[in-house]
């Protein structure tokens, strides 16, 4: 099951690098500078990061048959945090103090929005996309509070190194994806987290008469989707040393909810797939490197995504590729895909 | 009958999954004017049968003729055109459009582009007036009872042209009342010269209703049989290919520990328990080993009283002890901790969960109650599934296949298998053989006196007296959300008294 999800996107993801080997040839080259593995595969990771962090929250709370649409502001709100802490520090580049405070409260911030929105969700029954609505806008609101309605600069040395730093050759972001990745992984595979997630996915009601608390479970996921936005505010703000709190994180939500829906996980809930998620985050930064580097026309960028988005959902779709190969071969009789569903009925 | 040709013939009909031969060479035959009945087991090939006669799938083999004239199923939509309608288990209708909306959703009647409302009213009425329906057709769908929607569901799939109709056990969810307003429907139509395939497990009403009967096995076609010469043991014998002692043996095998059941321990005792609008106050005692009764009419309080024992609502008053100690159910899950287990009368809606594997659906409870951190390993979740499986006699017997693949009779399986794993001490069954099979509705009683027997308690809740009767030692009857009597089956009584009790003395 699952191999047969991962192999359209890792299909497009590969023609996509193709394209780009095509335009540069050197695409696929990694050189070792300062002591720094560099090139494109490493910027596409690089850069991707922070839609990885957060489309694996989306994931999660999508597999609940639910929709966080804050996590955008939420990155703005995280960096807004940070950079509100630091400020005051600049100069004082010897402390590392200022840096774990402002990780700390940044990502405290972004765990309470988590909070916030499980609560209105779990507890008062607001639909979802009603209720990280109200985050979405009231986000961008609070993030403008802290910093002033300005673009915070940020001077302050050490705090450059979650978005931009190295370690081991890699750029630290890298690894901090990794990391969450794996924690995910972990905990909705080794423990039976995930199995509770897809069961209040599939069914609520059933779910909680098997005793399982679903309203804790749909906390749980509305929080760490928060932590992993709040994560990628900080990865965001590092890179570009400041906090923005109109433009940053503008329009993740809809990358994020794109990437869930490439690698194969249904908005209805229920089955989710995380490696599915990285590969389609990967598709969607891929493309946009691709974009760049073919040198497409800046006004037509957003169409050439559409478009590339497009083909990707229709051959995650069994209908439309039971349409395609029936026009290949004249044989009325459906693929193998019939086998799946039946099972007598009686 | 000789003289007449069928409306409907299948011959040879032969259909094959990749692995499962679901049809072999069936053939069946429909004459206008008749109620036919389908029987089966779950899996025998009633639903792939019709399935294949409606266009859902394609046959393999084999001829079907309407009317003489050999025709090619293509899909549901040709079966209608064709004039074969279908309604099916479940009610697919969509409660929040009107009585109206739901009769032409999809061929609405339309006036120079827009829809003809008054025509649509006048017509839908005529056509429910042709199944003795009077109704305002143009209120929403859920105010009314689901008798009636299974009606509108019939006057929908009906049209001018219809010459065949087939009704998928569309008296599972329906009380007596309800069955009997349905049948006096059904047989309307047969007089008025439709052909009616019936399929349902109660074997009561194949009586009542049916001319001939139809029975398959394994994908087998076994025979054909009017029904007043078919004999109900040997129409169970054939449907199972089993001698029927063995049945029968089990049948006899009744609660009757009961006299004794007052000297063990007392399990789980309430006083004045109640919930407003939906429980008056209810005293219950359940003792170790006791299969308990529950009977009643639909909305009689029967469900309500066992999702408060189970903590999935509330009570507002009253106290409940389990094991002599007062407990407050706030939650399924302290249920469940405190060996109460509860198996949904409503399957689809609060039983299964559809999109993950039988396996992790049979180990969902225990899971829950051990907390996501406690993850049973996979190896020993296999384990347990298989063992299942086979204790169930589940099909398919694969712990991978995904639920939502599976046969009502099977995911029913299932869900206890849930239960069973949690090893309760008090097993709350609400309506646990609806829409399944003789078979498995025996295995099903032979579980629960085994259940008994090694001191579990059982509150057994079920519409099919009979059943009832044949299993517990204490029967409580509700009426109007109370308990209007309790009665010690020693043996004498008879689901005739209950219903008695039910209807209020006065039958």
């Amino acid at each position: 099951m699952t191999k047969s999800r991962l192999f359209w996107p890792l299909v497009v993801l590969a023609i996509l690098l193709l394209i780009n080997l095509i335009y540069d040839p050197s695409f696929f080259v990694i050189d070792i500078r300062n002591g720094h593995l560099t090139g494109s595969l490493i910027n596409i990771l690089n850069r991707g990061a922070p839609l990885i962090l957060i489309s694996i929250g989306m994931t999660l709370v999508i597999a609940t048959k639910g929709i966080d649409l804050g996590v955008g502001s939420v990155i703005a709100m995280s960096g807004a945090m940070a950079a509100f802490i630091v400020d005051g520090n600049l100069g004082d580049s010897e402390r590392l103090f200022p840096l774990f405070l402002a990780i700390a409260l940044a990502i405290g911030l972004s765990a309470a929005t988590g909070l916030w929105n499980g609560m209105l969700i779990s507890r008062i029954g607001i639909q979802p996309i009603v209720a990280t609505l109200i985050l979405m806008v009231a986000g961008r609101g609070v993030a403008q509070l802290i910093t002033g309605g300005q673009i915070t600069t940020i001077y302050y040395e050490p705090y450059s190194f979650i978005g931009g730093g190295y370690l081991f050759m890699l750029p630290f972001s890298i690894y901090i994806v990794a990391f969450v990745l794996c924690v995910a992984l972990y905990v909705t595979r080794r423990t039976a987290l995930g199995l509770f997630i897809e069961s209040v996915g599939g069914n609520p009601l059933a779910s909680r008469l098997s005793g399982i608390s679903s309203k804790n479970i749909v906390l749980m996921v509305y929080m760490f989707s928060g932590l992993c936005a709040g994560i990628a505010g900080l990865i965001l703000s590092s890179n570009v040393a400041s906090a923005d709190g109109n433009n940053a994180g503008l329009w993740y939500e809809l990358d994020a909810i794109l990437a869930v829906v490439i690698g194969g996980t249904s908005l209805m809930g229920g089955r989710f797939f995380l490696m599915g998620t990285v590969i389609g985050a990967l598709i969607i930064q891929t493309l946009t490197t691709t974009i760049y580097s073919v040198g497409i026309n800046a006004e037509v960028i957003l169409l050439v995504k559409a478009v590339v988005v497009l083909i990707v959902c229709l051959l995650q779709s069994p209908e439309f590729r039971k349409k395609i190969s029936g026009l290949f071969s004249s044989s009325r009789k459906t693929p193998k895909d019939e086998g799946v569903n039946h099972h007598e009925s009686l | 009958m000789i003289e007449k040709a069928p409306i409907l013939a299948m011959d040879g009909i032969t259909k094959v999954f990749p692995g499962v031969k679901a049809l072999s060479n069936v053939s069946f035959q429909l004459f206008s004017g008749e109620i036919h009945a389908l029987m089966g087991e779950n899996g025998a090939g009633k639903s792939t049968l019709i399935k294949v006669l409606t266009g859902v799938y394609p046959l393999d083999k084999g001829t079907v003729k309407l009317e003489d004239v050999p025709i090619v199923v293509q899909s549901p939509l040709h079966a209608q055109e064709l004039g074969i309608s279908t309604v099916y288990q479940e009610v697919n209708l969509c409660p929040n459009l009107s009585v109206v909306e739901n009769i032409f959703i999809g061929r609405e009647i339309m006036k120079n582009g827009r829809i003809d409302w008054k025509k649509m009213n006048d017509r839908a009425e005529e056509l429910l007036s042709r199944l003795k329906l009077d109704i305002d057709v143009t209120k929403e769908l859920s105010s009314y009872s689901v008798a009636i929607q299974q009606m509108i569901a019939i006057a929908r799939s009906l049209n001018v042209s219809s010459k065949v109709l087939i009704l998928d056990e569309p008296t599972s969810s329906l009380d007596v009342n309800e069955v009997n307003q349905l049948f006096e429907v059904i047989n309307n139509l047969k007089k008025a010269g439709i052909a009616i395939i019936f399929i349902s497990h109660f074997l009561d009403q194949i009586y009542e209703i049916s001319d001939r009967i139809t029975i398959l096995r394994n994908g087998e076609y076994i025979g054909e049989h009017k029904t007043k010469d078919l004999p109900r043991l040997k129409l169970v014998s054939l449907m199972i290919g089993k001698e029927l002692e063995e049945f029968d043996a089990q049948s006899e095998n009744k609660d009757t520990g009961s006299e004794h059941g007052d000297k063990k321990e007392v399990f789980l005792e309430t006083e004045e328990l109640t919930k407003k609008g939906s429980i008056e106050p209810f005293d219950l005692k359940l003792h170790a080993g006791e299969i308990y009764g529950l009977a009643g009419l639909l909305g009689s309080g029967r469900t309500e009283l066992a999702r408060l024992l189970f903590g999935a609502d509330k009570a507002d008053s009253g106290t409940l002890k389990i094991k002599g100690k007062t407990t407050n159910l706030n939650s399924p899950k302290q249920a469940i901790l405190n060996g109460v287990a509860f198996c949904s009368e409503n399957r689809k809606a609060e039983g299964i969960i559809p999109d993950i594997s039988i396996r992790e659906n049979m180990i969902l409870a225990i899971q829950g109650i051990k907390g996501w951190f406690n993850y049973i390993p996979i190896r020993k979740q296999i384990e347990i599934a298989d063992k299942y499986v086979s204790l169930l006699n589940i099909n398919p017997p694969n712990p991978e296949q995904l639920m939502k693949n599976l046969s009502g009779g099977n995911q029913q399986k299932v869900l206890l298998a849930r239960w069973l794993i949690t090893n309760p001490d008090l097993l709350i069954l609400d309506e646990p053989t609806r829409g399944i099979d003789v078979g498995a509705k025996a295995e099903i009683q032979k579980l629960m006196l085994s259940l008994k027997d090694n001191g579990k308690s059982i509150l057994f809740v079920s519409s099919e007296l009979e059943e009832v009767v044949r299993c517990c030692g204490k029967i409580a009857v509700l009426r109007d959300h109370k308990k209007v009597s309790e009665i010690t089956n020693d043996g004498k009584i008879d689901h005739q008294y209950i219903m008695q009790e039910i209807a209020g003395g006065n039958l």
